[in-house]
């Protein structure tokens, strides 16, 4: 690890204005992504600001979402009782992710901002990486790719955005508290993270020295009625290849709403829009399912070790509504 | 400001590099907790800090102080004795090696805890009731985040089975 | 190993096949198979509070003063030359007192080869290190950095600027087939076996009663969860090293050679080894950080990271095997071919003998049987958990549970039908056989009348449910050399000592057993030592022969031990006159066989002679029995899991394994050897595999993130069960149980995969995505 500053501001404000000095700093929450990114040298930055004792407590909002401070632990978040019982996709998909002592530790903001775990990315010494070196070339492509992308890649980055809270964030619409320089903005969750494209090398819309403050859950009778489904290599302790968020309500027999995340795909969480409109007012059945899900794979461009991941995709779901739906389907 | 480990305070290293595990094993000469991978993906290197169990070797040092941190050094008693759960770990064979040991016992210190709690897990049916009495299946999914090579799995799981039952941690 | 050798081994067998048995070791049954007080009781073991308190001091916890770190630099490319190698800012970044390059190591002997013909070789990677600026795999070591704390050593080790001059490297296995090597031996047996004609047979066979395909399995990690790391110091021309490792006497004499100094001058300390697996032997880890220590005139701690121990400890080679069987109509075997490839770097010790497995498991009227391998620029493979047997038993298990399917005979039955009644490769005949014993003991725990041999019968919501079996074997092995010191003190306490090793199966809990009941003493009043090279030597701990071995040890031990109590038991003692021969262990003494009044214990021995103590050596002798009999370990693996029709995941439910593995020494340890292979099964059939990358030969796969080992939700509750049928030419009537646990358990699992879902798997891992595959 390169030799670093650690400090600990108290306040927020005193977490921008450092963080404002220079280029080379980096927020530090519980550490389970930039410690280690820092000990494989792919994260060297010459300043840590520790901001785990900033914003962390959850807040009912008065129109009954929530307002979870960015310093809250996954762990916090995923038992809280609201959360539970009204965002049970957002539990569930918490809950899936990492280990109970990694739970612990990681916070809601190193969450959204942890980077991909691309075995290319990783291996500093050895491999060709957009990311790390922009123009460098990327080795994931004509490599190992079963956790790679296969919708949203470009030539040049085909990896994946590693978290299941924020699969389950983005199909609750989430919107992230920001606050920097410039003062405070949100951002949906569906717009934080961005496609690799030309510039693999920037994965969030966030500014110079902004810091995340907080993620703010709208209330949602349908997310009452929500689910998070990952599939993996082994039973628990393992990256999703394909995970799905998926929340419905039915009216009369019909789907009156749906929202549907992928994890496991892209380089962001996915909302599968393209599904979620065919599907708004069809009836509740296996095919729709399947058919909507086939026309939101439609996009896909797998790689040769990833092929399987349209298929898994659509097979997962259909299950997930299907399940939702009662078994209806 | 300082790290207590096990009831002591220990001043935090100038280097804040180090990471609490390499701070217990290198300068406070506390071996116990174990270096596995350093990369977060074994559980080995597993700690409580104020009574939640983390990993050790992504924790910084820095970041433990003013914090209370427990090893597998502080589970025995005043006197010693062995705490229940590593008297039922030899009884139920919980270990072959030894070597993920104490971090399988502090992990699972901390759960049953998190169990008691009523705190869900990815394999409870009722997401808002919470666990209903803590299965196998339930005990096993919350140690997942501790691997062992030598395949005690089902010893270690026996053992912590005894504690829940035991109603003492 | 060579032609010579083969004709050697050839001859020694003939000639034993004249010797009567009774005149061979092991002759004359051990009494010990019966006569058990503390043997084949559940003990847990000594070291336990130790290891449950964290107080168990591993390789990287022996504190020492003026201790520095050292950091490893590997290359990037798989065959070429260093062309410039700048370690100037290294050097002077903090706390860096050494950077070693191949430029200033010194001059280092290359580490003599393990093989069986020199017990005292620990090598696995047979190249010089950091002698020149060849690299010879994407990985090896160009620069060791030596620094103060950890963090200062990896940092620096990041400042080491090298520029290579890349040389055609040949990483793809495929490519590799066609130049491939056809050795003479596979270990000590003829490579290329052919009995009968089992080609004619083949061909001849109808369709249904002929199997050929093809089964693959990848490379694969020990993955222990110690890292691979040693604590190391010179004391002027002595060298010191808390190791990790599982061949404390052959490292240590192996060390003197590489450094040009005497065996005695090396001291290999090792009590306890996280984990080894065949992984914790002599790798350039230990030799570049003692040829650091040396330089840098400090200690010196290596610890490697987890991409570390991936790029310098080789793994299980992968290995694509071709098994044909031809059969009658009622399932009698009449041809089983076994053709396959692996890869061996000629730098390599391991000959991952799955070529072995088919040669005992089955009566067969021809057998054609060969390894071919494949030389690539990679990292040497070594020596995992059930070299040979654990891939060999999938590829041939698959293949008989696919004759099973299409002949409609039940699997259990169609094994039943072929059981070999002796050694169908030799003709030698069995120490001790139970294979279908194991099959119906463990066919009732599991409850095999509940499945149906109808593929996707059994549904539960999602899940397909199946059930498959499958054989699982492995040699019995016993090291000659092995040695055991017992000092018997003034207490009448005995003291067993040993170059022994202890990784998790409970060797000094064992043999305190063992040495208890050989010599009549109460389990509290024996003692065991080993983990030291400065005790007698011992042989590794591989092949599942310690216990053997250490049996042996102890055995031949305690004989002499009764020459040297009688030699010092002077003119009054009960005992006076009587021979060695006719004198027995009892009661904490010596009695007399023909009039067992006649009788002294140790202490009284001891006092009247005035001593301290009495000691006396005992080694394990060339393991005859071995090559008169065909001495095997066999098991019946069953599995039953369900498969999500939805997702392809495979979750299995419930595992069995009953063993024919002679007599059980500790019920408690035992079971926990044969449940974790059978884990290290689960593994290798679910989730394990080594990425290995062909376009440049580097190993992706460097985190336990990234190669899957089973999480506790992975791992039902497993059942064992065993024949506990003793082998009468073992020591102690025991064959070694370390490796069989991971035999035939990836077989049982495909097998049981194919009855949920009709498909056939033929390559590892079973992975959703080819299960998911059209």
């Amino acid at each position: 690890m390169k030799p670093f500053i650690y400090t600990r501001p108290a306040d927020g404000a005193e977490a921008l204005s450092l963080a404002a000095r220079s280029n080379q700093t980096r927020f530090l929450g519980g550490g389970t992504n930039l410690v280690d990114l820092m000990r494989q040298n792919v994260e060297t930055p010459a300043e840590v600001l520790d901001v785990t004792r900033l914003r962390a407590d959850i807040e009912q909002s008065a129109s009954g979402g929530l307002i979870v401070g960015a310093a809250v632990r996954n762990t916090t978040l995923a038992v809280h009782p609201y959360v539970r019982q009204r965002f049970p996709v957002l539990s569930r998909a918490l809950l899936s992710g990492a280990s109970a002592q990694i739970r612990n530790m990681a916070t809601v903001g190193g969450n959204i901002m942890q980077r991909t775990r691309c075995a290319y990315f990783y291996d500093v010494a050895g491999a060709r990486c957009n990311k790390r070196n922009p123009g460098g070339g990327c080795d994931a492509i004509g490599g190992f790719t079963r956790y790679h992308a296969i919708l949203g890649a470009s030539e040049h980055c085909v990896a994946t955005h590693p978290s299941d809270m924020c699969v389950a964030l983005a199909a609750l619409d989430a919107t992230v508290h920001i606050v920097g320089p410039d003062g405070e903005r949100r951002v949906p969750i569906t717009e934080f993270h961005v496609l690799p494209g030309d510039h693999p090398e920037v994965e969030t819309v966030l500014r110079p020295a902004e810091l995340i403050t907080a993620v703010e859950i709208s209330p949602s009778a349908m997310a009452a009625r929500s689910e998070y489904r990952k599939v993996r290599d082994r039973s628990s302790y393992a990256f999703a290849l394909v995970s799905v968020a998926g929340a419905i309500e039915i009216a009369q027999g019909r789907i009156a709403d749906v929202r549907i995340a992928l994890g496991g795909v892209a380089a962001k969480p996915w909302r599968a829009a393209r599904a979620e409109a065919l599907l708004r007012g069809k009836e509740v059945s296996q095919k729709q399912f399947l058919d909507a899900a086939e026309s939101e794979l439609a996009a896909a461009r797998p790689l040769e070790g990833n092929r399987f991941k349209i298929e898994l995709a659509k097979r997962t779901i259909a299950a997930v509504l299907s399940d939702l739906a009662g078994g209806a389907a | 400001m300082a790290i207590g480990i096990n009831g002591t305070d220990y001043a935090a290293p100038v280097d804040p590099r180090v990471s609490l595990l390499d701070f217990l094993r290198e300068q406070a000469g506390l071996t116990g907790t174990k270096l596995g991978c350093n990369q977060g993906a074994c559980g080995a290197c597993t700690v409580l800090i104020d009574d939640e169990r983390v990993l050790s070797c992504l924790t910084l040092a820095v970041q433990a102080d003013g914090r209370k941190v427990r090893t597998i050094e502080g589970l025995s008693d005043a006197h010693g004795n062995l705490h229940p759960l590593q008297v039922a770990f030899i009884k139920h064979d919980g270990f072959q090696c030894g070597y993920c040991t104490p971090g399988q016992i502090c992990s699972a210190v901390a759960m049953a805890e998190e169990v008691r709690r009523g705190d869900p897990s990815h394999v409870t049916a009722n997401l808002a009731a919470g666990p209903q009495g803590p299965t196998r299946s339930e005990i096993a999914e919350r140690m997942s985040g501790n691997l062992c090579r030598c395949g005690a799995h089902n010893g270690i799981i026996s053992a912590i089975e005894e504690l829940l039952e035991g109603g003492r941690a | 190993m060579s032609k010579l050798q083969n004709a050697l081994v050839s001859g020694v067998r003939a000639v034993l096949s004249q010797v009567p048995a009774g005149w061979l070791p092991g002759g004359t049954p051990d009494p010990l198979i019966d006569k058990r007080v503390s043997l084949g009781t559940q003990q847990t073991r000594v070291d336990g509070p130790l290891k449950v308190r964290g107080a168990a001091r591993f390789a990287a916890e022996i504190p020492m003063s003026g201790l520095h770190y050292a950091a490893f630099v590997h290359s990037t490319i798989a065959r070429g030359q260093i062309a410039e190698i700048d370690t100037a800012v290294a050097e002077s970044a903090p706390g860096v007192c050494l950077v070693m390059t191949y430029r200033n190591a010194p001059k280092l002997a290359v580490v003599p080869p393990i093989g069986l013909s020199n017990l005292k070789a620990a090598g696995n990677n047979i190249l010089p290190v950091m002698q020149d600026a060849q690299v010879r795999w994407n990985g090896q070591v160009v620069a060791v950095v030596v620094a103060q704390t950890q963090d200062q050593a990896d940092h620096a080790a990041t400042l080491v600027k090298v520029r290579y001059d890349p040389d055609p490297a040949r990483t793809d296995f495929e490519a590799g087939k066609a130049h491939a090597h056809t050795p003479d031996s596979i270990l000590i047996e003829k490579n290329r076996l052919l009995k009968g004609n089992a080609s004619k047979a083949l061909a001849e066979a109808e369709a249904a009663c002929r199997v050929d395909a093809v089964y693959r399995t990848p490379w694969h990690n020990h993955n222990f969860i110690e890292p691979s790391a040693a604590t190391i110091v010179w004391e002027g021309e002595r060298l010191i090293i808390h190791d990790a490792t599982q061949m404390l006497s052959a490292t240590a004499a192996s060390l003197a050679k590489v450094f040009g100094i005497k065996e005695q001058q090396v001291h290999v300390k090792s009590p306890y080894v996280g984990g080894g697996f065949g992984g914790k032997a002599l790798w350039d880890h230990q030799i570049l950080a003692a040829a650091a220590a040396k330089l840098a005139a400090r200690p010196v701690r290596i610890v490697l990271s987890r991409a570390g121990v991936t790029r310098l400890i080789g793994g299980r080679t992968q290995t694509e095997q071709r098994v044909a069987l031809a059969a009658d109509a009622k399932g009698k075997l009449k041809a089983l071919l076994h053709h396959g490839y692996s890869v061996k770097p000629k730098h390599s010790v391991c000959d991952e003998q799955y070529g072995l497995t088919g040669r005992s498991l089955y009566a067969c009227d021809s057998l054609d049987i060969v390894q071919h391998h494949v030389d690539l620029d990679v990292v040497a493979n070594t020596f995992m958990r059930g070299p040979g047997e654990a891939p060999g038993t999938f590829a041939i298990e698959c293949a008989v549970d696919e004759l099973a399917h299409q002949l409609a005979i039940d699997p259990i039955e169609l094994r039943r039908r072929n059981a070999p009644e002796c050694d169908p490769a030799t003709g030698a005949p069995h120490s001790q056989s139970a294979m279908m014993l194991a099959y119906d003991q463990g066919a009732e725990r599991f409850g095999w009348k509940r499945r149906s041999p109808v593929p996707r019968s059994r549904r539960k919501g999602e899940w397909l449910v199946g059930m498959g079996c499958a054989t699982g074997t492995f040699p019995y092995v016993r090291m000659p050399g092995m040695s055991v010191r017992i000092t018997l003190d003034a207490r009448g306490f005995a003291h067993v000592a040993s170059a022994a090793h202890e990784m998790g199966m409970g060797t000094a809990t064992v043999q305190r057993q063992h040495a208890a009941d050989r010599l009549g003493l109460p389990l509290d009043k024996v003692s065991v030592e080993i983990g030291d090279s400065s005790l007698p030597f011992g042989s590794f701990a591989g092949g599942s022969s310690q216990t053997a071995s250490l049996g042996a040890a102890i055995s031949a031990a305690s004989s002499s031990l009764v020459g040297e109590l009688l030699r010092i038991a002077g003119n009054d003692t009960p005992l006076a006159g009587i021979r060695a021969s006719e004198v027995e262990y009892f009661a904490e003494g010596l009695r007399s066989r023909a009039d067992p009044r006649r009788h002294e214990t140790f202490a009284s021995i001891l006092k009247r002679a005035r001593r301290d103590d009495v000691s006396a050596t005992g080694a394990s002798g060339a393991p005859l029995e071995m090559l008169k009999f065909a001495m095997h370990s066999t098991s019946a693996i069953f599995c039953e899991l369900r498969v999500s029709e939805v997702t392809g995941e495979v979750r299995v439910d419930r595992l069995v394994g009953a063993f024919d593995c002679g007599r059980i020494l500790n019920p408690q340890t035992a079971t926990s050897q044969f449940k974790g292979g059978m884990i290290m099964g689960l593994g290798m059939a679910l989730t394990e595999e080594t990425l290995l990358d062909e376009r440049n030969g580097r190993i992706m796969s460097t985190s336990l993130a990234e190669y899957h080992v089973p999480v506790h939700l992975d791992v039902p509750e497993l059942e064992v069960l065993w024949t506990d049928i003793p082998d009468p030419r073992a020591p102690l009537g025991a064959r070694g149980i370390g490796e069989i646990g991971i035999t035939g358990v990836a077989a049982a699992v495909a097998n049981a995969v194919f009855n949920a879902t009709g498909k056939r798997i033929r390559q590892l891992p079973l992975t959703l995505d080819k299960i998911l595959a059209p």
